[in-house]
C-alpha cells in the first residue's frame, strides 16, 4: 500500500499524465494492470488450493468416523434443525450472488451500487454468523458439546451417547472453522466497503474485490458441503 | 474498456484511451452478465431444495453418495461463474484442477489405508 501513498501526492493531480503510465494501484514489478491482475487472481487461487486442501483433511477425518459411528451420526445429525440450517444455505448462497454483483459493479465504476452490494453480503454474512450463535447456544443448553455428556447419558446406551458427542466434536470444529473464515471476510468487507466508497475501484483496476469475491465463495463452497453433511445424514 | 467517468477518487488519474489500450497485454477482462449471476443463483436455490427433498427418501447408503453429488455439481457451478474460473486464463484453470486432483489423492490414500485396516473399526 506505501506506493499507493507515494502516488497520492498533490503535484500528480496537477499534472496527471507526467507517469502516463502508472495508474495509482499499478505495483512497480508489473508491467500492467492487466499483468497484476492475473498475478493476483493466480496468488489467490494458490491460497483457496491450500484451503481446500485444509478443509479437505477435516472432511477425511469426518467420513471415516461416520463410517465408525453411523448410528451415533444419524442420531447427532437429528440434534441439528435442519430448517434452520436450510435457510440459513439460502442466506449464504444469497451473500455470495451480492457478492458476485459486487464485482460487477466494480468492473463497471458502479461506485454506489457495488458499496450497496458489499454491505448487503455483509449483512448476510452477518445474518449467518448470527443464526450460527443461536444454533450453537441452543446445543450448549441441550448438553451437547464435547466434554457436556461424559457424566450423563443423554442417548440409549454409553456408546451412542460418546458416539454423539465425538459428532458434535466434528460439527463444532467444522462449522467453526467455517464461521471463523466468514468472520474474517466480514472485517475484509468493512475494508472494501471503505475502498469501493471512496472510489478505488474501476474497469481497469477492480482485482481487490474480485479476489475478496474468490475468498467469499470458496467460504460459500465449504457450507455447500457441510449442510447436508451435518443437517441430513 | 469501459471509461471511469462515475469513479470519484480525486487521486486516480482519469485513463485516456491510449493508456486503456496499453492495458491489452493481459487478456481482456471479461465482464459477465448480470443474467448469468441469476441463473446461478437460481441454480444453486434449486439444488439446496433437491438435496433436502432427496434426503427424505430413504436410499440407504446412496443417500450420502446422492447428496455429495448434488454438491459436487453445485460447488461447480459456483467456482465457473461466480469465481469466473469459465473465462479464465489456462494458469488458473491448472491451480483449480491441480488442487481438487490433491484432494482426490488424499481422499483415496486416506480411505485406501483405512479401508485395509479392518475398516470400520469398532
Amino acid at each position: 500500500m506505501s506506493d499507493v501513498t507515494l502516488h497520492h501526492g498533490a503535484e500528480h493531480a496537477a499534472e496527471p499524465h507526467e507517469h502516463g503510465h502508472h495508474h495509482p494501484f499499478l505495483q512497480h514489478h508489473f508491467e500492467d494492470l492487466g499483468q497484476q491482475h492475473e498475478a493476483s487472481t493466480l496468488g489467490m487461487w494458490f491460497f483457496v488450493a491450500q484451503e481446500i486442501l485444509f478443509f479437505g483433511g477435516v472432511f477425511c477425518a469426518y467420513f471415516v468416523y461416520r463410517a465408525m459411528y453411523h448410528d451415533a451420526w444419524k442420531l447427532g445429525s437429528h440434534h441439528q434443525d435442519w430448517k434452520i440450517g436450510a435457510v440459513n444455505t439460502i442466506v449464504l448462497i444469497g451473500s455470495s450472488l451480492t457478492m458476485a454483483l459486487a464485482v460487477w459493479g466494480a468492473q463497471a465504476a458502479k461506485r454506489k451500487f457495488t458499496t450497496l452490494m458489499l454491505v448487503l453480503t455483509l449483512l448476510l454474512g452477518g445474518i449467518f454468523v448470527g443464526v450460527k450463535g443461536y444454533e450453537y447456544s441452543v446445543h450448549i443448553h441441550h448438553g451437547l458439546f464435547p466434554g457436556a455428556q461424559t457424566y450423563t447419558n443423554l442417548e440409549s446406551t454409553p456408546e451412542l451417547t460418546r458416539g454423539v458427542e465425538l459428532f458434535m466434536t466434528f460439527y463444532f470444529t467444522m462449522t467453526g472453522l467455517h464461521a471463523l473464515h466468514m468472520i474474517i471476510g466480514a472485517g475484509l468487507l468493512l475494508w472494501f466497503i471503505k475502498r469501493t466508497w471512496r472510489g478505488d475501484f474501476g474497469p481497469e483496476y477492480y482485482s481487490p474485490v474480485e479476489i475478496m469475491g474468490l475468498y467469499w465463495h470458496f467460504v460459500d463452497i465449504v457450507w455447500i458441503f457441510l449442510f447436508p453433511l451435518l443437517y441430513l445424514v | 474498456m469501459r471509461n471511469t467517468e462515475t469513479m470519484t477518487n480525486p487521486h486516480v488519474p482519469t485513463k485516456t484511451a491510449e493508456h486503456a489500450d496499453h492495458i491489452g497485454h493481459a487478456p481482456a477482462h471479461h465482464r459477465s452478465s448480470l443474467v448469468s449471476y441469476f441463473a446461478v443463483f437460481i441454480t444453486l436455490m434449486v439444488l439446496t431444495i433437491v438435496t433436502v427433498w432427496v434426503s427424505r427418501i430413504d436410499l440407504g447408503a446412496m443417500n450420502t453418495a446422492v447428496a455429495m453429488a448434488i454438491a459436487i455439481v453445485k460447488a461447480t457451478v459456483v467456482i465457473l461463474w461466480f469465481m469466473h474460473v469459465i473465462h479464465s486464463p489456462r494458469l488458473t484453470w491448472i491451480i483449480v484442477i491441480a488442487s481438487f486432483l490433491w484432494l482426490a489423492v488424499m481422499f483415496v490414500l486416506f480411505f485406501a489405508d483405512y479401508s485395509t485396516r479392518g475398516w470400520p473399526l469398532s
